[in-house]
């Protein structure tokens, strides 16, 4: 096997490197690229001034076709088409990526794709444990996908959440005060901590944590004659704090008996110098785009868990907070940088060129993403439900993963690819991780198998593909999302004759191809 | 080999690079230690036949014929057994004859009549609320049974035949290597298709040429064989040949069962899985699932039981016989069950007519094996079959029951991605309801 891929290297990489021996590192068809299309940024100073540092070398530049695979499965969850490929590799723009970027913004898909997210991290699920029930599951997922559509600026986000009352079924903000495990006033401040602060309950000291508590002791529940509505509001009749609350950056803050305590704890965490909200946000974005955080994990800050670069954490904070909270702000500065635009292939064999960003990360795809993309590139659809609770729920046939309203609609592969249970909040729940289950379902089950062989492409080709080499470039762009190498022209050529029947060598192709890591992974 | 091959080659060499992915829920995974174990493991396997909707308890195991065709509808005739005293419902003969062999738990309770809590009740041994998801039974076998403790079998140590019930039958937080694998397909058909195993019309030679042209075109992978995140692909792939073209197919072929005993079990699907679950069980497979669906019967209940229960009754009470007579029964565990039972009043009325809810006040399970004693009764119910009256089981009272049986220290802590302290079994200070073990019948 090593043979077998050495030989394999050495046939791709062999056109770049046939004048002359390199001094430098040559670009790796079809990955790499020689040189950047955008000047450094203060990103980019900062995360290679410290690579430098660990005499590390980043990484070559990403192609372009992998930069449009990468950049659409990163912001909008979804595999760009064969047309939307070849749009992009024969614009000549030199500002094509910043450009696909923005354009990516206004597509549905990036509504759905982080709508799916904060519903992740908001826990957004009709049943057990959380039990939103389905009706107001499906109002909240609405609202924050109108938040992302409409990009409302995070930190009025976050009040809305933080000081909802009223229905659950008519003000979907009140939700966030119902999707969690336990009412009691110490459960609702780490699940406000979790979420906005990154900060996991078990960091603060008890009190802190008592400390923190006291804003969500007035939280009142209710419920009405409308079957499952429940009323979520300022409690009055709760006793009120007397005392002044010392807060863990040592703000001493009142609390008039009068006033809702959530919108003094509001006030407090969304001032600009908050120690924690910003903080949370830019690092978290930073670990959605580039699978790692600058504090990692990423909803685990604390003082013993330092980021790996302060300075970059505290630029991308005052950019968010100086940008009015604009998400779209962050994700700009980073994917129009040298370093999320680096390749995935280290150049350097320091270990600590993944963890410092010499590199982009390979991961594989998420469960929703991946069957989302099997989905379109063979033309075919998967359907979703709830069993539980009765009446079940079905989504109409052809819906997208990304868009599911409510963590309670699933399927057997969503299950078996890792997608979180939304149970707590944490975004280590979504595993991604490969096991052997997954490979033979991708291997061998009949799942893939049937999606293969109902595949819209394979009808397309056996129809008319015409010549080997046109096949190959329609397979390849259609589920790589960039032209074959040479070689791999090659190698679809050999495959095709050698098979006794055109059709089970177009199978065997697409099976092969929807099995690479190329394909399963962002890479 | 190019000088990027063999960069690649040194990165990949070390151990310190951590993929940035990698998930937090796949800490621990050594077998957690605790105290010495009170006693020597008796069970071996456990065959878990999840009633899924909750099965009526006096349409089974708890006949009321004495409360009127109120309550007991259209069974006013339970069978005696070979156990004297020990009655059942009128369609269960070959479970009547291996009456000897089986305890009937007629105390269970929990009052939880909502599906998915009740099944995360009974599936886990723990109860809802709180800040912890626990793992399944299941999962836990496969944790203190499974890879880690010494299991070598090709097959999963935990599976569920056929489908998965859904996430309270999996792995919580131990991570994905404690997920169940649920075979797909269906036992009753040849080839009995296991989802990702057995591939219908496919040769092992295609298998193989199939590999092969995969690795040529894997151009990536190939690029850096050595990156953390390929090589964990990569890993995965071995180990998923190992199985789809080792001995695991031949596992599941059941027309290496003679053709008698495939029809005692009954050529149903559920016959068929009863059967399936025998043969796992001689590998060695620690823990079997065998999800039996539609016994949520709301509607139409009495049809529903005329037309299930004699399938029901020839698969377990077959298996029970089978795995008796290959001296297996007492190594193996044979659990019997859904989340509640069923409203014992028969709802008459409209939307019903005729159908029985949910009724979690309660119900009846079955054990039989595995260090169990037979021709048992433990718990009792009223006249009506509305509330427990003698020995109350809750659910980890069964739960520790059938872990004390397999062997695991009921008093041994789970790896917690997080610290959190996580028991095998509700501890003393949890100051739950409890009936206590089931030391009667152990």
């Amino acid at each position: 096997m090593k043979v077998l891929a050495s030989i394999l290297v050495g046939l791709s990489v062999g056109l770049s490197l046939a004048a002359s021996p390199p001094a430098v590192s040559m670009p790796l068809d079809p990955f790499e690229t020689s040189s950047f299309s955008l000047p450094p940024s203060r990103i980019d100073a900062l995360i290679f001034a410290r690579l430098a540092k660990d005499g590390v070398t980043p990484a070559l530049p990403c192609s372009d076709a992998v930069f449009v695979r990468r950049v659409f499965l990163d912001v909008i969850g979804t595999l760009p088409t064969s047309d939307e490929v070849n749009a992009f590799l024969t614009e000549k723009a030199s500002d094509k990526r910043a450009k696909l970027l923005e354009a990516l913004f206004t597509r549905d898909e990036f509504a759905d794709f982080w709508a799916l997210k904060w519903g992740d991290l908001l826990r957004v699920k009709a049943e057990f444990p959380i039990n939103l029930w389905p009706n107001p599951a499906q109002a909240y997922h609405r609202l924050l996908r109108t938040c992302v559509r409409d990009n409302l600026p995070l930190d009025r986000f976050a009040r809305g959440l933080l000081t909802a009352a009223g229905s659950n079924m008519r003000v979907p903000q009140a939700n966030f005060f119902r999707a969690v495990q336990s009412r009691e006033p110490r459960a609702l401040a780490a699940a406000v901590s979790l979420a906005f602060m990154g900060v996991r309950q078990e960091s603060w000291t008890p009190a802190e944590l008592d400390s923190l508590s006291v804003f969500f002791s007035r939280v009142g529940y209710k419920s009405t004659r409308e079957w499952k509505e429940e009323i979520v509001f300022f409690d009055e009749d709760k006793p009120a704090a007397k005392a002044p609350v010392k807060m863990p950056d040592g703000q001493l803050l009142t609390l008039p008996p009068e006033r809702d305590p959530r919108a003094v704890f509001a006030d407090w965490l969304l001032q600009p110098n908050n120690p924690w909200f910003a903080r949370n946000l830019a690092n978290r974005a930073w670990y959605w785009l580039l699978g790692r955080g600058l504090i990692q994990e990423p909803d685990d800050i604390r003082k013993d868990n330092p980021p790996s670069h302060p300075e970059l954490l505290a630029y991308l904070e005052k950019e968010l907070v100086s940008h009015g909270y604009d998400m779209r702000h962050l994700f700009r500065l980073i994917v129009n940088s040298r370093t999320y635009q680096l390749s995935c292939i280290p150049t350097d064999a320091n270990p600590r060129t993944l963890e410092l960003f010499g590199a982009y990360p390979i991961r594989r795809l998420d469960a929703e993403v991946l069957i989302d993309a099997i989905c379109a590139v063979t033309g075919t659809s998967e359907t979703y439900s709830s069993v539980i609770p009765e009446p079940f729920t079905f989504l109409p046939e052809g819906s997208r993963a990304i868009g599911l309203p409510d963590g309670s609609i699933s399927s057997s592969f969503l299950e078996l690819f890792g997608r979180p249970s939304r149970d707590s909040g944490l975004e280590a729940e979504r595993n991604s991780s490969p096991s052997p289950a997954q490979r033979r379902h991708f291997l061998n089950s009949s799942q893939i198998r049937g999606k293969i062989e109902q595949s819209s492409i394979l009808r397309k080709l056996l129809r008319n593909g015409g010549a080997p080499n046109n096949i190959a470039n329609q397979l390849y762009t259609a589920i790589l999302c960039r032209p074959p190498t040479a070689g791999e022209v090659t190698l679809v050529r050999e495959t095709l004759s050698a098979a006794p029947n055109r059709k089970e060598a177009l199978i065997d192709l697409t099976w092969a191809l929807l099995n690479t890591s190329e394909f399963l992974c962002r890479h | 080999m190019s000088r990027r091959f063999a960069l690649q080659l040194a990165l990949g060499g070390s151990a310190s690079i951590i993929c940035s992915n990698q998930p937090l829920f796949a800490a621990g995974g050594s077998v957690p230690t605790g105290k010495p174990l009170p006693s020597p493991a008796r069970a071996k396997s456990v065959i878990q036949i999840w009633m899924w909707g909750g099965p009526c308890h006096l349409d089974t195991f708890d006949p009321k014929p004495e409360a009127g065709a109120d309550y007991c509808g259209a069974f006013a005739k339970p069978l005696d057994t070979k156990v004297a005293g020990m009655r059942i419902n009128e369609l269960l003969p070959m479970l009547a004859a291996q009456a000897d062999k089986y305890a009937i738990l007629r105390g269970m309770t929990h009052g939880i009549n909502a599906h998915e809590t009740a099944s995360y009740v009974m599936q886990t041994g723990h109860p809802e609320g709180g800040r912890i998801v626990y793992p399944s039974v299941g999962a836990v076998a496969s944790l203190f049974k499974g890879v880690a403790a010494g299991y070598k079998g090709q097959i999963p140590p935990y599976i569920v035949l056929t489908e998965p019930q859904g996430r309270f039958a999996e792995e919580g937080f131990l991570g994905s290597r404690y997920k169940p694998f649920a075979t797909g397909g269906n036992p009753a058909k040849t080839p009995f298709a296991v989802e990702g195993i057995v591939a219908e019309g496919f040769t092992e030679e295609h298998q193989r040429a199939r590999r092969e042209l995969l690795h040529r075109m894997d151009t990536l992978a190939n690029a850096v064989p050595k990156h953390p995140a390929i090589a964990a692909m990569r890993h995965a792939e071995e180990e998923a040949y190992d199985l789809i073209l080792g001995d695991g197919a031949k596992t599941f072929d059941l027309n290496k069962e003679s053709p008698e005993l495939r029809d005692k079990y009954g050529r149903s699907s559920f016959g068929q899985t009863c059967l399936m679950a025998r043969r796992l069980v001689e590998l060695g497979v620690p823990y079997i699932t065998i999800n039996y669906k539609g016994w949520d019967t709301h509607k139409q209940h009495f049809q529903i039981m005329r037309r299930q229960l004699p399938e029901m009754d020839k698969g377990v009470g077959t298996l029970i016989e089978d795995l008796s007579d290959r001296g297996l029964l007492d190594s193996t565990i044979v659990w019997w069950g859904g989340e509640f039972g069923r409203t014992p009043k028969v709802l008459n009325e409209s939307p019903w007519n005729g159908g029985r809810n949910h009724h979690g006040q309660a119900f009846c399970h079955m054990v039989a094996g595995g260090g169990f004693k037979g021709g048992q009764v433990v718990g009792a119910t009223d006249a009506r079959g509305e509330e427990v009256t003698a020995r109350p089981i809750y659910p980890w009272d069964l739960v520790g029951s059938i872990y004390q049986l397999m062997g695991i220290d009921t008093e041994a802590t789970l790896p917690h991605p997080l610290g959190l302290t996580a028991r095998v079994i509700p501890g003393k200070d949890e100051k739950l309801k409890s009936g206590g073990r089931l030391v009667e019948i152990m």
